[in-house]
């Protein structure tokens, strides 16, 4: 009997202690943002899962533990300090959305635990913040290419029409921001709400602005389908730009193929998986990941989960470098990552640099009969 | 000219949206005193289960009726089950409730349905059609009869028939209406099931436009109901006029003034017709009779 229990607290003892990972994961997979968390989610967790069947890394299992935060910044920063100190993760991925990310990183900052997030803001890596990384490209980034492709089209003056919500007011003022490097004039500036049903009216008032040479588009969800719509509507013949927020095959279905013809946005490879060329870089790792996320949820990828496949290949890749599951050595090994090629770029971090992207991670893409083509 | 009639058509556009849905407020509240906020869930809910039994390969036109009826049962059952069980509540505690079933229903739809945006096609193309040099969707002309439709239909039950005499008459006094015969929990029933599914008719007609996902029944709900304070909660003339007027009051300040204070100039427009017309345009006064 006394053996019994003996080696039944031994095996006790010794179960977490052998070879188990533990990553912690905030995301939003419902609430107002769940179409972004959603994905990744489900990324996460097949990747988890196709890992340990391949034995983890360094013969240790990977344990997924993952919240949901609803969107709610109150509620990420209560389960980045649950993860933190009840789970006892070693390392963090997620913050589906900025304000999300801002209340973890505060958790994980002071708790010295690697942390990787899946939202869009400058402000997470700039200033850097030791434990701090992030996958997706910033709107800045976006900006500076859908600029650069004017530039090359000799086009100087633009209108511009964004959403109210978080992701086209920020990426408004980027674009703002970066549009004299480019030698970029923004004659007119539209808003509009991301529930409204109709914006001929503001689009009507930038076509009649004089000198305006193209229309740029930064939004998201349902906004930038009904501006397309509209766009057609009005017949303007203007060249027109939307942002990689709507970098999904589902925009050109919500849009209509008809209406979405010609427009131009800045999008990951993953959207264009079929068009790389077979030496790309990024072929291998987009092929697959897009095979699996396909086959496993019948749905199709889009970049969101993109961002949590990257931020998985990262955290697996540092510590299967680091050779040991210690949080500091796992964001001493994300640091020197280099030339990891992931679905939303190529990353190589370094002290100064917790995004790891350049501007060549954007693919300048423009919808032609319904599908997306590489612009050259 | 071309622009002010384009900003016209835009608001019009808008304006036949939030009319449809101010429409759907009327019965319940003329039934009950009760301002309904699950009212946007169903026009979501019109939208979503055609699209779902489109996908799934009906006919358009039968999906749309199956979730216009879909709906209405699903009205009723909300007066069954959240509605009723509370008799005698102040009607500030039932509004709850309501607030209560719209969350309930967005979290169910999002578990039943998905968390993506979707459409369906247009009913008659998406060719724009052109008068004088300004555009409008021939879905939008859909909309606008939509409205106009609902609001003949409504105004000839309140005015030509028994039944619509019995749903004022409950809302006015719902004991008396008893004393002289008028089966209230079937007035109550009816008024939900009809307010569900012209929400659900809303929801239909405006998809194509403004397209649909889970949680689009709040701004609806908002937007309708400050159509329907604007014309005068209760009137059926008040809710159409409301819902137009708001419209084209957003879609002229977005033309002249500037798309950023599109919303703010039609919130102080209402809120200065409520300061001297506590009833809205079209309300009833309200008096006591002793």
């Amino acid at each position: 009997m006394k053996t019994v229990l003996f080696t039944t607290a031994l095996v006790a003892l010794a179960f977490p202690a052998m070879a188990e990972i533990k990553i912690g994961a905030s995301l939003s997979s419902t609430g107002p943002a769940a179409f972004l968390g959603d994905p990744e989610l489900k990324t996460l967790e097949m990747l988890v899962e196709e890992l340990n069947a391949k034995g983890g890394i360094n013969g240790e299992e990977i344990s997924l533990i993952a919240y949901d935060d609803n969107g709610d910044p109150n509620k990420a920063r209560t389960f980045a300090t649950r993860l933190v100190e009840d789970d006892e993760v070693v390392a963090i991925i997620g913050g589906t959305t900025t304000g999300t990310t801002m209340s973890i990183l505060a958790v994980t900052e002071e708790a010295e635990i690697p942390f990787i997030s899946l939202a869009g803001a400058i402000d997470i890596i700039d200033p850097v913040k030791p434990y701090t990384f992030k996958t997706p490209h910033t709107d800045r980034m976006a900006c500076q290419k859908i600029f650069e492709d004017m530039q090359k089209a000799g086009i100087s003056k633009i209108g511009m029409i964004a959403g109210t919500d978080g992701f086209g007011a920020s990426m408004q003022a980027q674009c703002n921001a970066a549009a004299p490097t480019y030698g970029i004039e923004i004659l007119a500036e539209e808003t509009y709400d991301p529930k409204d049903a109709d914006m001929t009216a503001q689009l009507t008032k930038i076509k009649s602005t004089e000198g305006v040479q193209a229309i740029l588009n930064p939004g998201f969800g349902q906004g930038p389908s009904i501006v397309t719509r509209n766009y057609k509507q009005l017949a303007i013949e203007l060249p027109f730009y939307q942002s990689h927020g709507v970098a999904s095959d589902g925009f050109i279905e919500l849009a209509g193929a008809d209406a979405a013809e010609g427009v131009r946005l800045p999008g990951t490879a993953l959207l264009v998986a079929d068009l790389l060329a077979a030496d790309d870089p990024q072929k291998p790792v987009v092929d697959g990941y897009k095979a699996m996320f396909e086959a496993k949820t019948g749905t199709p990828v889009g970049t969101f989960g993109g961002y949590a496949h990257d931020a998985f290949l990262i955290m697996t890749d540092a510590i299967a470098r680091a050779g040991s599951a210690e949080p500091a050595a796992i964001r001493d090994a994300i640091e020197a990552t280099s030339g990891l090629a992931g679905t939303t770029g190529i990353y190589s971090f370094t002290p100064e640099d917790h995004l790891g992207l350049d501007l060549s991670a954007f693919r300048m893409l423009e919808i032609r009969d319904g599908k997306w083509t590489l612009v050259q | 000219m071309s622009e002010l009639l384009q900003f016209l058509l835009s608001g019009v556009t808008v304006g036949a949206v939030y009319a449809l849905v101010a429409l759907g407020f009327t019965i319940i509240y003329n039934a009950s005193d009760v301002v309904n906020f699950a009212q946007g869930e169903f026009v979501m809910l019109g939208g979503m289960m055609t699209v779902f039994a489109y996908g799934a390969g009906a006919p358009l036109p039968l999906a749309a009726l199956a979730a216009i009826v879909a709906t209405a049962a699903l009205g009723v059952a909300m007066n069954k089950l959240a509605i009723e069980t509370a008799r005698g509540a102040p009607v500030v505690s039932l509004v709850i409730i309501t607030i209560g079933v719209s969350i309930f229903i967005r979290g169910g739809a999002q578990l039943v349905f998905d968390k993506q945006i979707h459409s369906f096609p247009a009913f008659s193309g998406d060719d724009p059609l052109r008068l004088w040099g300004a555009t409008i969707l021939p879905q939008s002309l859909w909309v606008i009869g939509g409205a106009i439709a609902v609001f003949v239909g409504l105004w000839l039950f309140f005015t030509r028939t028994l039944l619509g005499r019995a749903v004022l008459a409950t809302s006015n006094n719902r004991l008396a209406a008893q004393l002289v015969g008028i089966n209230t929990p079937f007035v109550m029933t009816l008024s939900f099931a009809l307010s569900a599914g012209i929400g659900a008719l809303a929801g239909v007609l405006v998809t194509p436009i403004t397209l649909t996902s889970y949680d689009v029944g709040l701004a609806f709900a908002l937007k309708g109901f400050a159509a329907a304070m604007l014309g005068g909660m209760g009137n059926p003339k008040g809710a159409l006029v409301g819902g137009f007027l708001l419209g084209v009051l957003e879609g002229l300040t977005a033309g002249y003034l500037s798309s950023q204070y599109k919303d703010a100039a039609a919130f102080v427009v209402i809120l200065g017709v409520l300061f001297f017309l506590p009833q809205g345009l079209f309300g009833r006064k309200s008096t006591e009779r002793v």
